[in-house]
């Protein structure tokens, strides 16, 4: 054990459960959540059946973290859905999903898990944005106005954690081949890698080299930034 | 002692706490008239963001009830209810009586 402890949120699955084992692997206590049970065991690992967006559940969360550890270190904010429409065919319930998982979710997440880093004066913040802001993805209007709002949290929650010895940054990586992109068509796909300065998807490996940068005790003097991945 | 006992031992619990956090010249003085925010205030507004964290977290330990302190309700008072320890302590079971009645 390196003592370190990190919360995970989205840990069920895709990136969120790559990154549950990595830090696992690595020594760290690992908290993660999802709405559903998750269907492996680690060490050192707690899982939590939480929605993201829904505020006494995740102040429950904390509670329990709280009580039974004290303190968190690090939290990576990786819990996000996305829906690929043209906003002429997006319902408002889409709209309003995406902006509960996204924006509420990242914000009660950086909120509780401020409380908790406060009283050790030291804590990492780690939001998930996308390439699909700056590229301006037609389609992911919705998705992409969510992580610019993401962005924007991550700057200012980042001048106002920075006397409490946190730091708020954020990953933003292009397509990763997980569930999250498996109805977009082959052909968006292609167009949108061509738009990186280098044409590959991402790996779970690129993502995590980031946080692993973010985190470091040594990256105390970085906050507010919004690190795109892949030459965006 | 007043009938808020409870709520002002949850503030000074809170008090210690947020002394622990902060530098000796912000330090709070566990009294009923102390002045926890305003012209007399020691707490800068940070200070008084932990402060208000703190007895937040104190009041969901020792009674189980989550309360927000610092919301439009709060702010839309006449009088704040963080002048003093013996204001806040009133507004606090004003919190407490409104949760268990709902």
């Amino acid at each position: 054990m390196n003592n370190k402890s990190i919360l995970i949120t989205g840990s069920r699955k895709g990136i969120g459960k790559y990154l549950a084992q990595y830090y696992s692997e690595k020594g760290y206590l690992v908290f993660g959540c999802s709405r559903g049970e998750a269907d492996f065991t680690l060490d050192n690992y707690h899982h939590f059946c939480v929605d993201v967006a829904n505020e006494a559940q995740v102040k429950d969360m904390f509670r329990s973290i709280r009580q039974t550890h004290g303190s968190l270190d690090c939290l990576v904010n990786n819990a996000g859905i996305a829906s690929m429409n043209h906003i002429l065919l997006t319902p408002q319930s889409t709209v309003n999903k995406i902006l509960n998982t996204n924006v509420i979710g990242t914000f009660l997440f950086c909120r509780e898990a401020a409380k908790l880093m406060q009283t050790k004066k030291y804590g990492r913040i780690v939001n998930f944005a996308t390439v699909a802001t700056p590229l301006k993805l037609e389609g992911e209007a919705i998705y992409a106005a969510s992580k610019a709002a993401i962005v924007s949290l991550t700057e200012v929650l980042a001048r106002e954690l920075a006397p409490l010895g946190i730091t708020v940054n954020a990953v933003g990586p292009t397509p990763v081949q997980t569930d999250l992109i498996r109805s977009v068509p082959q052909e968006k796909m292609d167009a949108l890698l061509a738009r990186q300065a280098i044409h590959r998807y991402g790996e779970m490996r690129d993502i995590s080299n980031v946080i692993d940068f973010f985190i470091h005790p040594d990256s105390d003097f970085i906050t507010g930034q919004v690190l795109y991945l892949g030459g965006v | 002692m007043p009938d808020n006992k409870q709520s002002v031992e949850i503030i000074y619990k809170a008090i210690d706490e947020t002394n622990l956090l902060a530098p000796p010249e912000q330090h709070l003085e566990k009294a009923i008239d102390t002045v926890v925010f305003g012209d007399m205030g020691k707490l800068n507004s940070l200070g008084l963001v932990t402060f208000i964290v703190a007895t937040e977290q104190k009041i969901e330990e020792e009674t189980g009830f989550s309360v927000t302190l610092a919301d439009e309700k709060a702010m839309s008072q006449q009088n704040s209810p963080f002048r003093t320890v013996g204001s806040l302590a009133d507004y606090i079971d004003q919190l407490l009586s409104d949760a268990s009645n709902e």
